[in-house]
């Protein structure tokens, strides 16, 4: 998910620099203000092993292998903001000094993996804790779920810078990387269960404090989530309809003419009854996400009702 | 202490001896350049590979070093490769997948090329300049260009304790492959069992780092640590560094105003 340079276009890397910037800028300083002075060790030999645990590899079948990305670990174990700082350092080091990665598209890659990835990890992760309580399983299940839907989303949204670059078409480059990516974030979602399994045997006072948030923090894992739908519904629409990034590439002057897609891999999201395809495709896309989460919402009172039961 | 995995080379040359806040402006610039020139810009595109085959020399690397290390970011090429099919233009030829037509367009591979030339050329300016500063340098070079002085100390300390990390995984995957025998792609249990051990060695190297952390703490502690990082100051550029910084400048600007106008 590391985009070389060369892949975007210029508007594009400088746009997701802008916003990278202010983002990780605000997390440095609630960083800087929640944690001591102790924040510098701690975030730098975290990031360490995050960026050494990307290294742990397990055969999934034949040639293929998974690993870790660990927004999604570091978020659960640190809180998104100095997760956001970790995953940050590790992207960083690995464009500067490995070249894994662009320069001048670190700004994208910072996004969709040291944001986009701890932000929904982060979100999907304490929602879930929420809605399942109490339970033995309920770590690592919520573990492997935010896990996978962190890299999903992320890679989601790299497609879209790509296609936004005029580099990949949309229609392909949507389902391709989230198609890879679902695959790719089930050996994600099982090592960061079974790392949090781990810690909680070894040290459970480092799981614990995730579990009780902040005001603040309630916001940031319901940003986190609405994030994660965002971009769940404008891939698909992106993909069903190209021509919305490509009108945005055609304007950077990469395009010379309108072009047909050739084929579609993903079917329409077509809502029967609306003419406009493009409505009927959001109105899905907004259902369905109201749907899961009217679901997650009545799972989580259910939850909670046994709770006071008891 | 050197590590195999650091990426600087040391040499007597002039680019390693060049000021790093020149050789971080220098390095962006070019990649920025490379970025803007347009699709098909050859002439350009054999330009910039000269300066770097050029610069690789003069850095005493050796024009192999960079040629080769440039592969890295190539695997990404598939996700450019649709701008074959997918860009009209005068047809190349047809590829048949079962019910599927694929058309290649001359311009759609002319797109593609260019998109893989343009990553080959941004990855070696990157190459060069880590091959040529060190880590240290580049810190410096970072807090003179106002990148957060919290951000720079966790990059500074992180690379302290990387290659320690790194070792440690590798005796951690020794000590995984000396207990279970490599039999086949399926060796090791089922996949769920291998991902958990897996997500056991992950979680047993946060544990340690954490607990590193701590002692390490404390030992900056016991040093006169108060939350503040300090790093030397950087002077003020020599006026030869000036005249370095300004003449990359004038070929990056004149490279950039040949591709747009002649690409």
């Amino acid at each position: 998910m590391h985009i070389p340079d060369g892949f975007l276009s210029v508007p594009v890397s400088i746009l997701f620099w802008v916003v990278s910037i202010i983002v990780i800028g605000y997390a440095l300083r609630r960083v800087s203000r929640e944690l001591d002075e102790r924040k510098v060790p701690l975030l730098a030999v975290l990031a360490a092993v995050i960026f050494a645990g990307q290294m742990l590899n397990f055969t999934v079948t034949g040639g293929t292998s998974g690993h870790l990305l660990g927004a999604t670990l570091a978020a659960a174990l640190l809180g998104p903001w100095a997760a956001m700082v970790v995953m940050t350092s590790v992207v960083s080091i690995q464009a500067l000094l490995f070249q894994d990665g662009g320069i001048l598209v670190l700004g994208a890659n910072l996004f969709n993996m040291a944001i986009v990835g701890v932000l929904v990890g982060y979100g999907a992760y304490q929602l879930l804790l929420r809605a399942f309580g109490n339970r033995r399983w309920a770590l690592p299940v919520s573990g492997f779920v935010a896990a996978w839907l962190s890299i999903v989303i992320a890679a989601l949204m790299c497609a879209l810078q790509l296609a936004a670059s005029g580099t990949s078409p949309a229609n392909v480059s949507v389902p391709a990387m989230g198609g890879i990516h679902a695959l790719i974030g089930i050996g994600e979602g099982l090592i960061t269960a079974g790392a949090l399994v781990f810690v909680l045997a070894a040290r459970p006072d480092l799981v614990a404090p995730a579990a009780k948030a902040t005001a603040g923090q309630k916001a940031l894992w319901i940003g986190g989530v609405a994030l994660a739908m965002v971009l769940a519904v404008l891939s698909p629409l992106a993909s069903a309809y190209p021509d919305g990034l490509e009108w945005v590439a055609e304007q950077q002057g990469f395009l010379e003419a309108a072009r047909e897609p050739l084929y579609n891999i993903i079917p329409d999201y077509v809502f029967p009854g609306i003419a406009n395809e493009a409505v009927a495709t959001i109105v899905a896309g907004v259902l369905g996400a109201l749907v899961v989460a009217a679901a997650a919402y009545l799972v989580a009172q259910g939850v909670r009702h046994r709770a006071m039961q008891q | 202490m050197p590590d195999i995995l650091d990426p600087y080379r040391p040499r007597a040359s002039l680019v390693h001896g060049a000021d790093p806040r020149v050789k971080v402006v220098v390095a962006v610039a070019s990649i920025l350049v490379t970025a803007a020139l347009p699709l098909g810009a050859w002439p350009s595109y054999v330009l910039l590979l000269a300066a770097i085959l050029a610069l690789a020399v003069a850095a005493r690397l050796g024009v192999g070093f960079t040629l080769t290390r440039g592969l890295i970011a190539a695997p990404f090429a598939l996700a450019a490769l649709p701008l074959v099919f997918s860009t009209p233009g005068a047809p190349l030829g047809s590829l048949r997948l079962g019910p599927l037509a694929l058309d290649a367009s001359v311009p759609g591979l002319e797109r593609f090329l260019s998109v893989l030339v343009k990553s080959y050329l941004s990855v070696q300016f990157a190459i060069l300049l880590t091959a040529t500063t060190r880590f240290t340098e580049l810190l410096a070079a970072m807090r003179a260009l106002r990148v957060p002085r919290l951000l720079v100390a966790v990059f500074g300390l992180m690379w302290r304790y990387m290659f320690l990390f790194v070792h440690e995984v590798n005796r951690l995957r020794i000590a995984r492959d000396a207990r279970s025998a490599d039999i086949g792609p399926k060796s090791g249990g089922t996949l769920a069992w291998r991902a958990r051990v897996t997500g056991g060695m992950v979680g047993n190297l946060f544990v340690r780092g954490y607990e590193r952390s701590e002692r390490v703490y404390q030992a900056m502690l016991a040093r006169g640590y108060d939350g503040e990082v300090r790093t030397l100051p950087t002077g003020r550029l020599s006026a030869s560094q000036y005249g370095i910084l300004a003449g990359s400048m004038a070929i990056l600007a004149f490279l950039a105003v040949l591709g747009i106008l002649f690409g």
